[in-house]
């Protein structure tokens, strides 16, 4: 966790005005087949040893934003840079290389996992496919890892549903670092898990992020976990960044509406402290047919006239933050 | 005065093939009328089982083997199958985590929300739909004329979760129970349910047994609360009690947990290991593998609950010395 931020650091990933839509298959029934803008239009840097934290509530194109950057999803406009290279454009050998330096962690630990892979065999699985290490040589690197993730030689020979969803998670994390990435992309790598699990988790993500200088995108609805590990934040609402800057700022005085209201509905485990909870009337509108204008002005409190027809584009406000809103 | 729900010393039991299971060892508390009742807890300490006790509900091969669940005095154990049918959404009602799979998909959520009333109640079909739309329209939902016609497919999970609140409290229930009633929803959405949970108490005097795993929920919503881990009840008191001062070392523990502004940058306060699984075989403390200040008292010999304050308990052998048994 470091907050420090330079300017001059050049970013680790360059996300410029990506585009994802996915075209979904429709009958004659539904009126032939329709578009679904996952992501319109989305710029972010992501720099070395930071955590970027993506929030957004389920629909609002994170995940496939997280999917892009490591190229399991093709994107359908844009450009992403790793350093300088544009991994768009790469292809076979090239990408395969590349792609020994991102790795990613998923959701659900059961499912990521296969259930007829032992640990050891999934641990062991990307040093196989990238590098020649022998026998002996594998085996020492995977309990290395192992250790690193706080499981040890008695975890080797087990299988994903003999153990615990945190452990599941660990192995995870162990796999994803055994090619030693520069950077992780965290996708709800927490949600599954109980509250004090989830704490382990969490404090051993920091702690690997700290020691190997790992460059993570966490990806999360959950805004306290968001809150607690990044250093800066993006907030996607519907396909489109509303807001980005250093977490503290943006935690501390939300400019956008939509952040503001989510940064007002996180429930404070206090019963001492009565907030004001902003509560946003209606649900996200549908990615097939986003509302024009500003997305969210179906549900912002301050919508005008003006919203409703012009796109706001994410205007610097300050040193480091932005926001897409007319009114900001 | 005579608490709405009285849960005694509830046990259950589930037979399998591998052997004997005791997921609930003993859960015992009061809920008054007009109350939020929290009860808080970790995946799989036996929160929704003891919901769905108070149902009857307990899937096979499970089975209550003691206890006593007494609504206004009467033991729902006693009942018969058809007693229960009639308690069940009537008296009780019971609203879950994900509320797309307890709307049927194949009808209309108005012919659903009329079955249940004319279930209970001596109504035509024209008063059971008057009365489905005026529910809807409690739950603020708009356009409830419309809403009835439509299938839960075409809604969101928000408006599903309000249907079924819609129809958990069609026929004015003395309690509901409600499992989890926000995990499975959005932030957003989910503030316009917790916001919708508070009116209705408000407005209909409900009674309301919350489950939950979120702190946050229990701070915001409930008056009391009670604190299980691994089928023990460890904690119970009042949410003001609980919060400034937890005595237990697992409500402690959740506590510190859980990320917030407070601890941003440090580390946070895990519970190493994880929860035991068969907590029924247990002589000692449910906590003391996981507790950082278990002694040699804590591995051989179960805590029960002391009194500490009016109205706070907690099972810990650290309290044993402060309060009495």
């Amino acid at each position: 966790m470091n907050a420090t931020q330079h300017p001059a650091d050049k970013p680790l990933v360059q996300v410029k005005s990506l585009v994802k839509h996915f075209r979904l298959p429709g009958g004659w029934l539904s009126g032939g087949p329709r578009i679904l803008h996952a992501i319109d239009d989305v710029s972010l840097e992501i720099y070395p040893g930071q955590v970027l934290g993506l929030v957004g509530e389920s629909g609002c194109g994170k995940t496939t934003l997280g999917r892009c950057i490591l190229r399991l999803v093709e994107p359908t406009d844009g450009q992403i840079l790793f350093e300088d290279q544009n991994l768009l454009a790469l292809k076979g050998d090239a990408l395969r290389r590349l792609r020994q330096q991102m790795q990613i962690v998923f959701q659900s630990p059961l499912s990521s996992l296969s259930p007829r892979f032992r640990v050891f065999d999934v641990v062991a699985e990307p040093l196989q496919t990238h590098s020649n290490l022998r026998r002996h040589e594998l085996e020492a690197t995977v309990l290395g890892l192992l250790e690193q993730v706080g499981l040890g030689q008695q975890h080797l020979d087990r299988y994903p549903h003999e153990l615990s969803g945190g452990q599941c998670q660990r192995v995870a994390v162990a796999r994803a670092l055994a090619l030693s990435p520069r950077l992780l992309v965290l996708d709800e790598p927490t949600s599954a898990l109980d509250v004090s699990v989830q704490a382990q988790i969490i404090n051993l993500l920091d702690e690997l992020q700290v020691q190997r200088g790992l460059t993570y995108l966490f990806i999360s609805h959950d805004l306290g976990v968001v809150q607690h590990i990044s250093d800066r934040i993006c907030v996607m609402y519907l396909g489109k960044l509303v807001e980005t800057g250093p977490a503290e700022a943006v935690f501390d005085s939300p400019l956008h509406p939509y952040t503001q209201a989510l940064i007002s509905a996180i429930s404070v485990p206090d019963p001492t402290v009565r907030r004001q909870r902003i509560v946003l009337p209606g649900n996200v509108p549908s990615p097939v047919n986003p509302p024009p204008g500003c997305r969210f002005h179906t549900r912002c409190p301050l919508a005008q006239e003006r919203c409703r027809v012009e796109i706001p584009a994410l205007r610097q406000v300050s040193e480091g933050r932005s926001a897409a809103c007319h009114l900001v | 005065m005579e608490p709405l729900l009285r849960v005694e010393n509830l046990q259950i039991e589930f037979r399998t093939l591998r052997g004997i299971l005791k997921p609930l060892c003993g859960i015992s508390f009061d809920v008054q009328r007009g109350q939020v009742f929290g009860l808080v807890g970790e995946t799989g300490c036996g929160k929704t089982l003891t919901g769905l006790s108070v149902l009857r509900l307990v899937p096979k091969p499970g089975r209550i083997i003691a206890g006593h669940i007494l609504l206004e005095g009467q033991d729902l154990l006693v009942k018969s199958e058809s007693e229960m049918q009639q308690i069940r959404g009537c008296q009780i009602s019971m609203i879950f985590q994900d509320p797309s799979s307890s709307l049927n998909p194949v009808f209309t959520v108005g012919s659903q929300i009329v079955r249940v009333i004319r279930q209970h109640q001596h109504s035509t079909e024209d008063q059971a739909r008057e009365r489905a739309v005026e529910v809807l329209g409690a739950v603020g939902l708009p356009d409830a004329q419309r809403l009835m016609a439509s299938y839960p497919h075409e809604l969101s999970g928000g408006m599903q979760q309000r249907v079924m609140m819609a129809m958990a409290l069609s026929c004015e229930p003395a309690l509901l129970i409600a499992d989890e009633p926000t995990t499975a929803l959005d932030v957003t959405i989910k503030a316009q349910i917790l916001d919708l949970l508070q009116s209705l108490r408000n407005r209909l005097n409900l009674t309301i047994l919350l489950i939950t795993h979120d702190l946050g929920v229990i701070a915001e919503t409930c008056d009391c609360l009670a604190v299980l881990y691994a089928g023990h009840m460890v904690e119970i008191g009042s949410t003001a009690d609980i919060f400034a001062a937890p005595l237990h070392p697992y409500t402690k523990g959740l506590m510190s947990a859980s990320p917030h502004r407070a601890n941003r940058g440090q580390p946070l306060a895990a519970i190493r290991g994880t929860v035991p699984s068969n907590p029924g075989t247990l002589v000692g403390c449910p906590f003391e593998s996981r507790c950082g200040l278990a002694f040699d008292r804590c591995r051989v010999d179960k805590p029960p609950l002391f009194q500490n304050g009016k109205a706070h308990q907690s099972a810990c052998w650290l309290q044993s010395a402060g309060g009495e048994q």
